[in-house]
């Protein structure tokens, strides 16, 4: 198992987790929300569509579904 | 040496990797996932081609996005999580494959709706499904597979919602019969299926909730409770690194002769990115591509080519979309994802050009990957590929990569 900050929330996920996965683990619907302000979550799972963008480590923008989950790291919903 | 790089690691890249290799061609292969197998050997499932990748001494470089190509001075701009890198190549092997097709209908971008091959992927990194209630719909023989899938991790598969009437698969079942091999995976999909109802010709019309999908709403029967839904209507080509190389990129997919070579020399083209048409069609493709990056003969492998996309042609029929799936949009229904354009301002617009120029349409983070291909099937509009860089970069990469060409 790993600790990971959801939202500066300690979280204890499996190894070799996505950050999406995690999330979704975790009871978070709404990674982000859309420029009309509607809630968004992961739709294709597969790094193309951008839906489920996080801030991971204080980089904006990261394809949370793209990347596994690290000791320590940091993830924040917008 | 003949150096080949490849981009994807899927079936058809890692098959083309094989070839290209063993034939003595110093061989890079790029993915933008951390591992080899693309979408649908992800999580590992064809020992055979991953032990022959390993013997074959072709490198791989996970986790890396292409964002530039330039078939002139042969180099490709990779972004990885250490920084950028110029990656120079005699041939190019384009093995970036398909991704879903997603149609819009009422309640779309609620979370919890997903594709189907993309709750898949979300399963196999780590989504907990244990009595979770799913519904699987859209089209095409993957929704079998994933809701197979689904219930092997515990979900509880409310129904499988195929949009293609029952007659036509019937048909399409008579053609299995022609390839055993293919009647043995069936069969088993459907075991593992027992006590699943299976819907044909019937689709989602909207799917309901608060912050979160709580209930489909299926054509002509009753509504269905769910915690997600998985939807996705088969599968469209990956076409945008080969247009922004100059390749001929049709509706199909990306044009290529009898030896996977595009319109633009020393550029080959292998898998779905060709035209979708499942794995056998995408390793044979791989594998000609590779041997003829190599340049060696391939003739020894088109009449297994040939059998392979008859089974894709027979699919592609038995499974072609509805025109109902048209008419599912209310005028307030998103199409376009990234910037929130709605289907009433699309819709008063003549072609894809237009309508981006003034709604923003297929402008936003994914360049209408998602909003492009549903235009095309709900307005029949082409839509004209990105432009570089062909996935957003850091600007960073894109200063370096001006640099080093000034």
């Amino acid at each position: 198992m790993l600790s990971i900050f959801l939202n500066g929330r300690l979280v204890q996920v499996p190894d070799g987790i996505s950050v999406a996965a995690a999330l979704l683990g975790a009871g978070v619907t709404a990674f982000r929300h859309s420029i009309s302000g509607e809630p968004r979550a992961a739709l294709c799972g597969m790094g193309i569509c951008f839906e489920c963008r996080v801030t991971i480590d204080g980089r904006a923008q990261q394809k949370s579904c793209q990347v596994t989950c690290c000791e320590g790291m940091k993830v924040d919903t917008a | 040496m003949t150096r080949v790089v490849v981009v994807g690691a899927g079936p058809a890249g890692m098959a083309a990797a094989c070839r290209a290799s063993e034939n003595g061609a110093q061989v890079t292969v790029l993915d933008d996932n951390p591992a080899v197998g693309g979408q649908i050997w992800r999580g590992g499932s064809s020992a055979i081609w991953f032990q022959r990748l390993r013997k074959s001494g072709a490198e791989f470089l996970g986790g890396s996005q292409v964002v530039m190509a330039d078939a002139r001075a042969k180099t490709l701009l990779v972004e990885r999580a250490e920084g950028f890198r110029s990656l120079p190549w005699d041939k190019l092997i384009v093995a970036t494959g398909s991704r879903e097709l997603f149609l819009p209908f009422p309640g779309w971008t609620l979370p919890g709706v997903m594709g189907a091959g993309g709750m898949q992927a979300l399963v196999k990194s780590g989504l907990v499904v244990k009595r979770k209630t799913v519904v699987v719909a859209g089209s095409g023989p993957l929704l079998l597979a994933v809701a197979s899938y689904l219930k092997s991790r515990g979900a509880r598969v409310a129904a499988i919602v195929e949009q293609a009437p029952l007659k036509r698969l019937v048909g399409f079942g008579t053609r299995l019969l022609a390839s055993p091999g293919k009647l043995v995976q069936a069969a088993q999909l459907q075991l593992s299926l027992a006590g699943v109802p299976y819907r044909t010709d019937c689709w989602v019309e909207a799917a309901e909730g608060e912050g979160q999908v709580r209930r489909v709403l299926v054509h002509g029967a009753k509504p269905i409770d769910c915690d997600y839904l998985a939807v996705g209507y088969g599968l469209t080509p990956n076409t945008e690194l080969a247009s922004v190389l100059g390749c001929e990129v049709s509706c199909d997919g990306v044009r290529v002769d009898r030896r996977q070579q595009t319109s633009v020399a020393d550029v080959y083209c292998a898998g779905e990115s060709t035209g979708i048409g499942g794995v056998d069609l995408s390793l044979v493709e791989g594998e000609i591509a590779g041997l003829a990056a190599a340049g060696r003969p391939t003739e020894g492998l088109t009449a297994k080519r040939r059998a392979a996309r008859l089974f894709a042609q027979a699919l592609a029929d038995a499974f072609a979309l509805r025109p109902e799936l048209r008419k599912l949009c209310r005028p307030e229904t998103l199409v376009c994802r990234c910037e929130d354009v709605p289907y009433q301002k699309l819709a008063a617009h003549s072609g894809w050009r237009e309508a981006k120029l003034l709604t923003r349409c297929g402008m936003g983070p994914c360049q209408g990957r998602v909003c492009g291909a549903a235009a095309e099937f709900l307005f029949g509009w082409g839509h004209t590929g990105v432009r570089p860089p062909v996935l957003p970069a850091r600007v960073g990469s894109l200063v370096v990569e001006e640099e080093t060409q000034s």
